[in-house]
């Protein structure tokens, strides 16, 4: 299996029925990736494969072979929705942060706080409650 | 516990020739957006220990109108649904109900044949192919069967799905009337139905179908007989509260279904006057 991971080609050794979510954490080592319930209930896993995001816990390897797969490490440690996270406080334990993150990728410029809680209606968070986070999105891609 | 991933066969194809191909030489389970099976994989109830990955048959992402038939290809997603200008002209309800499927991630893989083939009592699309009578196509290789939605269900999570068969595209005759879809759960995103509710309304007819009260989604048909014969609104309620067989499990009781369900009918047929 080969895919384009973070901008680079890379080749998966993993059987072609392991989760997406396995492969990224065990044989890449991107463990920025998290695993919440592992049903597609919590959104902790979202990566975006083809640009759109999916549940990493629900993908079968052999899905994304020749696709695009991106994860939170693709952004680096320097993007405007890490910082506005961490400035509104939208992180606390951090499980969710990067599920929440990609999630907030797929949204288009300039959405109302309605079309922020519509993209992220697929990832829970237990700490923070959600204001910090829309808030943090909504600077970013609102401000 | 999870299954042993290494010891499971997956075959991949790219068109509906090799796929029924596949499925004539041996049984495979086919695996679409993988949204449910692979949650039966993660906690170790699947049984199935070959399958055959559709994802790829693009052939089968089309929505389109035949003959005022509508067609909605098997692995048309939530997405695509949610999107889709023909769905939006003639079964607005369907959108209704993508919205509410899981979060946006569940609807970027999951898919309307997928949904059909998982046999889910509690599917949220199911309620509408119920009742819009539509027709599911099924092909082998050895040709094409055309099963009444309504037929296809033989009993709790089962079909009358040959495993040579694959289910390739859902049908829908052109709706008259007014539609109408309710799904109740603990919130808007990410809940399995409580109960789960697709009506059309056209005049004193009324075609009815619930999830989440049956061994599999039902048609309320003496309901909506009692109503098509003059039956006051709280008299078919009770005709309805005969008629569904919900169960107490982990997400309702029976006695909660059946007053919400009554409930629902009741609004179902005020707001559609």
């Amino acid at each position: 299996m080969r895919f384009t991971l973070n901008g680079e080609t890379r080749e998966a050794a993993s059987p072609p029925m392991s989760r997406l979510l396995d492969v990224l954490r065990e044989e890449f080592g991107l463990t920025g990736t998290k695993e919440g319930c592992g049903e597609g209930e919590c959104g902790a896993c979202t990566v975006l494969v083809e640009g759109e995001p999916v549940c990493s816990c629900l993908v079968p390897l052999v899905q994304v072979d020749g696709a695009t797969v991106q994860t939170i490490e693709g952004l680096g440690d320097d993007h405007p929705l890490q910082h506005a996270f961490m400035n509104e406080v939208g992180a606390q334990c951090g499980i969710c942060t990067p599920g929440m993150i990609m999630a907030a990728l797929s949204l288009g410029d300039s959405p109302s706080l309605d079309e922020v809680k519509v993209a992220l209606a697929g990832n829970l968070c237990r700490c923070t409650g959600y204001s910090a986070i829309y808030r943090a999105i909504l600077k970013v891609k609102s401000p | 516990m999870k299954t042993a991933i290494s010891t499971l066969d997956v075959r991949g194809v790219t068109t509906v020739r090799d796929a029924l191909a596949a499925l004539r030489d041996e049984e495979r389970t086919p695996i679409a957006g993988a949204t449910d099976l692979f949650v039966a994989l993660n906690f170790g109830t699947l049984a199935s220990r070959r399958f055959l990955d559709i994802w790829r048959v693009d052939e089968l992402r089309g929505i389109a109108v035949n003959a005022d038939a509508l067609v909605i290809g098997a692995l048309v997603t939530y997405t695509d649904l949610i999107r889709s200008p023909i769905i939006a002209a003639r079964l607005p309800m369907l959108i209704e109900a993508s919205r509410l499927v899981g979060g946006p991630q569940i609807q970027n893989r999951g898919t309307i044949g997928g949904n059909i083939a998982n046999a889910s009592p509690a599917g949220d699309s199911l309620p509408i192919l119920a009742a819009v009578d539509a027709t599911v196509v099924l092909r082998s290789a050895t040709g094409e069967r055309r099963v009444g939605f309504n037929e296809f269900y033989s009993g709790y999570r089962a079909s009358v799905r040959r495993p040579d068969e694959l289910i390739v595209a859902v049908e829908i005759p052109a709706v008259s009337g007014r539609q109408w879809f309710r799904k109740v759960g603990t919130r808007a995103a990410q809940a399995i139905s409580k109960v789960v509710i697709a009506g059309v309304r056209d005049g004193r007819a009324a075609r009815i179908a619930l999830g989440s009260v049956a061994p599999t989604v039902v048609r309320a048909r003496r309901t909506e007989e009692a109503l098509a014969n003059g039956a006051s609104i709280d008299d078919a309620v009770e005709v309805l509260r005969r008629e569904i067989v919900p169960i107490d499990d982990v997400r309702s009781t029976a006695e909660y279904r059946r007053l919400v369900s009554g409930n629902l009918v009741r609004r179902f047929w005020t707001e559609t006057r």
